[in-house]
């Protein structure tokens, strides 16, 4: 099994998009190639359970190892271990449910499933590699495709939103890219597997750690540095919103999560300062979320405070925190696409995403209303969806550190839940519930595009949120690998 | 020994050839621009490709020419470069009525800067950097009925003789102190007494005009706006790439005893260089003005990875030189063709430029994103060597700098983007039919952005022939 494949058929599918003609054509050919996506992504799970139920305890399979600059030892090297294969298996869902839902795009739409589909292709390279310099280079590939999806085909401020976001995400890369050559210099090699065998002076890890990880905290939405998600989800297209905050905000909660794992002794250095900040980014998004009168809005801010448990979760650096944090990383991925595609959903109807003018919409669409409760309820954690379960995990993780600061900062997360639930039912009490005006009345409800992806990305959550042990299964043998040198340390605070 | 000239001097003997050959089709009957063009274009492409065929290593005249792999290559991306812009400016040059004089200035001022790369004497340097200096100016001066192109042409003739003139004293010291020209005696003398540092200082001094790195770029922007398109992507492109050719050459060959205190120097002025050329690029609307900017911002990420002193410098420079032709030609050809053909040069005449010209869209957009640094063009490998060329000195303190100004460049470029693809414009350009020559130059560029970065044997290719200190 080669995992190339992954960067490979979006590719193809790219280029056969460009020389497709008419939309009909663009968006069969998009569809083909993400189900084909898709599908890998159902065999690498197989092949994965596969391989680990006949005793291969290797930390990465399907591992493959190229040359790429000889001179300076950039190697192609790519692996997957079930964290991996877990966010590869999000993009995959969340890119067929992308395009299903932008099935009736018109304008421009060869540029704009060319573009969908490259962004895709960032981001498999990215979960996949075992690179630093590889694992950099596909995460800027996913920054240019964002940029001009919001400024092209967004809605509002769209132009300010788009450069705001690039510049953002630019400079994270940034920082990313001072922490990469912090490491490549001190160790000769950018190889993560190697790295986390050789081990990186302390004294190198502190002074590189916050670059690196704040480059990603930029990406994963981390406080101060959030203010991109808000402007650039709201203005986004519907599938480029889904893509951003469900798979291309993972980018950064991954790189987080892979650079605590190679720099252990900062991590639990400035594992407070961490930890600090993934509080306040969760009580600022809650409440921020409040104050939103537009739907997209809404789910954007809740997006920052929902990211704040990921990098809560890392910050807390021990095994069940950790696996929380993965299991949000795609909880949160699957629910707030889902979310953003049925606000795009009713907004294509009925122009307006503001709740003030919404309201009955269950009477005239009932299954867009269905899907939207659903994503609320997922958002506010009810038990049976994936939300509860991913907080869940990452609250009785941070709870295992005894330190009085930090059962505070849990207890203080655990609190947003109750803001979480207030803006979420209001919301939804708002616009799907109540009386509904008379020219909203006559609106159709989902075509079969949007049914098929809004079940699709529901299979999801329930799948996690009523079979958690599933997911835990998948990652947790990588979370023991990440343990082992997290715990490796040689100084404690 | 005849054929031995023969072989190591063929690529300026070529260039001589075809200036020969063109004097007699000027005092010939005349004949029609197309043909002329087609003929040139042949014989640059013949040249390039023989270019590649054999690279000995030796020395002619007394060591006053030198040649090796490394040089041959940089010739052959010089030439390569001139075939691009030629090919680029077939639209202009057709209309025009003195093409002949045109080849002949740049042609000359090619061979000039072969020499120059080749030299392994002061003298020879000299000769070489003022040869290839003085066609130009006549070159810039090219639009004839333009008041701005004489303008151009007698800042660049002015800023150059001044230039010269810091170089040439700074020779002399050198002169003075060590009482030899030639580089391979040179090294064996350099001690870095004060007079000494004096005329180094000097030297780079004179360097750093023509690569017009910060505080000597005063003359760029005017130089670049007032000149014709093709001129302007000649200067931007050739003459800084020859002089940092040569620059590195006698970095790293000459003045190694010294190279503690370059290494702080070229620091400095990369620093001020990204800075200033940034800043200044942020307000440009002429876009010949704002590339000329964003030029000299990308010669201050070059002087980074020269500082690296390794070989990885030498060969990150190279390799990012060579990605900067093929993306600033591809930037240039377009603004060329579009200037030609509808005499519009400003950036906010491309607004809503994505509706009626889409291909040229996006030969323009994948070429500034390469000069950005994002992948997956070649820009973004360029870039990245280079840095982490620079970083292996340890010095993370430029490094850090370097990344930051990376993002306020991301704006600037962005921002044409942002004009081109997003900006709302009633009577945006016209669409354009772009001549097929200029059309093949300007795939060649889109095709080597992006190969020439994904492809690791171009830079390993090039990592195998250079060297370090």
């Amino acid at each position: 099994m080669n995992l190339t494949l992954l960067i490979l058929v979006p590719f193809i599918t790219a280029v056969l998009i460009l020389l497709a003609r008419g939309l009909q054509q663009i968006r069969v050919i998009g569809l083909i190639g993400s189900l084909t996506q898709l599908g890998l992504a159902g065999w690498l799970l197989k092949s994965f359970l596969a391989a680990r139920a006949a005793g291969n305890n290797a930390a990465h399979l399907f591992e493959s190892n190229q040359t790429w600059f000889k001179a300076l030892n950039i190697n192609y090297h790519i692996g997957m271990d079930g964290i991996a294969l877990a966010m590869i298996l999000l993009t995959s869902v969340i890119v067929v449910a992308g395009i299903l839902v932008s099935w009736t795009m018109d304008k421009l739409s060869k540029e704009y499933f060319f573009l969908l589909v490259l962004l895709s292709m960032g981001a498999y390279g990215f979960f996949i590699s075992l690179d630093l310099f590889t694992l950099f280079f596909f995460l800027e590939v996913a920054v240019i495709p964002k940029f001009l999806l919001i400024g092209i085909w967004g809605s509002g401020d769209k132009t300010k939103s788009a450069m705001k976001l690039a510049l953002m995400l630019m400079a994270g890369s940034a920082l990313v890219m001072v922490g990469l050559f912090g490491i490549y210099y001190n160790t000769h090699t950018f190889d993560m597997v190697q790295i986390t065998q050789q081990g990186i002076p302390v004294g190198v890890q502190k002074f590189f750690f916050p670059f690196a990880f704040l480059g990603f905290g930029v990406f994963a939405a981390l406080f101060p540095f959030h203010t991109w998600v808000p402007d650039g989800h709201a203005s986004a297209p519907t599938a480029a919103s889904m893509f951003l905050a469900g798979i291309s905000m993972k980018l950064g909660g991954y790189g987080c999560l892979r650079i605590a794992a190679l720099m252990p002794d900062a991590a639990h250095a400035y594992s407070w300062i961490i930890i600090l900040l993934a509080t306040i980014a969760i009580i600022y998004g809650a409440f921020a979320t409040m104050m939103q009168t537009d739907l997209k809005y809404i789910n954007a801010y809740s997006s920052i405070s929902h990211c704040g448990f990921v990098i809560l979760g890392i910050g807390m650096l021990n095994k069940t925190s950790i696996n929380g944090a993965v299991i949000q990383m795609v909880s949160h991925g699957l629910m707030t696409a889902l979310f953003f595609a049925a606000i795009g959903m009713i907004y294509s109807r009925t122009h307006t995403r503001m709740v003030a003018q919404l309201g009955g919409l269950l009477k005239a669409m009932p299954f867009i209303s269905t899907v939207f409760v659903i994503a609320g309820l997922c958002s506010l954690g009810l038990p049976g969806f994936s939300g509860f379960v991913a907080e869940m995990t990452v609250f009785m993780g941070s709870w295992q550190n005894p330190d009085g600061a930090y059962r505070l900062a849990t207890i203080l997360s655990g609190a947003s839940i109750v803001v979480t639930a207030v803006y979420i039912l209001r919301a939804t009490g708002r616009a799907i519930m109540g009386p509904i005006s008379a020219e909203h009345a006559l609106l159709a409800d989902a075509t079969w595009n949007e049914k098929l992806a809004a079940v699709l990305l529901i299979a999801g959550i329930l799948v996690i949120g009523l079979a958690p042990f599933l997911i835990n299964h998948l990652i947790m043998p990588s979370t023991d690998a990440i343990m082992l040198h997290l715990d490796k340390v040689t100084l404690i605070k | 020994m005849t054929y031995n000239i023969l072989i190591q001097l063929r690529q300026e003997l070529a260039l001589a050839l075809l200036i020969f050959i063109l004097l007699f089709i000027k005092l010939g009957k005349d004949r029609s621009n197309e043909s002329i063009l087609n003929f040139i274009n042949a014989v640059l492409f013949i040249n390039l490709a023989a270019g590649f065929c054999c690279h000995e290593t030796g020395a002619l005249f007394n060591g006053m020419f030198n040649t090796n792999a490394l040089i041959v290559f940089e010739k052959d991306l010089l030439n390569l470069a001139l075939l691009i812009i030629s090919m680029q400016s077939y639209a202009w040059l057709k209309e025009s009525k003195n093409v002949i004089e045109f080849y002949i200035l740049t042609l000359t001022s090619l061979l000039g800067m072969f020499f120059m790369i080749s030299s392994g004497n002061l003298l020879m340097f000299y000769l070489g950097l003022e040869m290839s200096t003085i066609p130009l100016a006549a070159a810039a001066n090219f639009d004839l009925t333009k008041r701005k192109s004489s303008e151009a042409a007698m800042k660049l003739i002015l800023s150059s003789a001044f230039s010269s003139a810091i170089l040439l004293l700074g020779i002399s010291f050198l002169y003075g102190t060590s009482g030899t020209l030639t580089f391979s005696i040179l090294t064996a003398h350099i001690n870095g007494n004060p007079l000494q540092l004096f005329a180094f200082i000097l030297l780079i001094a004179g360097f750093a005009f023509k690569i017009s790195a910060v505080p000597f770029h005063l003359w760029t922007a005017d130089v670049y706006e007032g000149s014709p398109v093709a001129v302007t992507s000649f200067l931007s492109v050739i003459s800084k790439a020859a002089v940092l050719f040569t620059l590195v050459n006698m970095l790293y060959q000459v003045f190694t005893p010294i190279a503690n205190t370059w290494y702080l120097i070229l620091v400095v002025l990369a620093a001020a260089t990204i800075l200033i050329g940034n800043l200044f690029a942020l307000r440009q609307d002429n876009f010949k003005r704002f590339l000329a900017f964003s030029s000299i911002a990308q010669v201050g990420f070059i002087l980074i990875g020269i500082s690296g002193s390794s070989q990885a410098g030498s060969a990150s420079m190279i390799y990012f030189v060579l990605i900067y032709i093929f993306s600033n030609l591809a930037a240039f050809g377009v603004v060329s063709v579009v200037s030609a053909l509808t005499g519009k040069e400003n950036i906010s005449d491309f607004k809503g430029f994505y509706k009626t010209n889409p291909m040229l869209s996006w030969v323009l957009t994948i070429a500034l994103f390469s000069l950005a640094g994002v992948p997956p063009t070649a820009g973004f490998f360029g870039k990245l060597f280079l840095m982490m060329a620079g970083a292996a000195k340890g010095n993370y303190g430029i490094i850090i700098f370097a990344a930051l100004n990376m993002v306020v460049s991301f704006y600037y470029y962005l921002k044409v983007v942002k004009c081109i693809f997003m900006d709302e414009n009633t009577s945006p350009i016209e669409k354009i039919t772009v001549p097929t020559v200029s059309k093949i130059a300007m795939y060649i560029c889109v095709v080597g952005v992006i190969v020439t970065g994904l492809a690791n044997v171009v830079y390993d290719y090039i990592n195998s022939i250079s060297f370090g200190l």
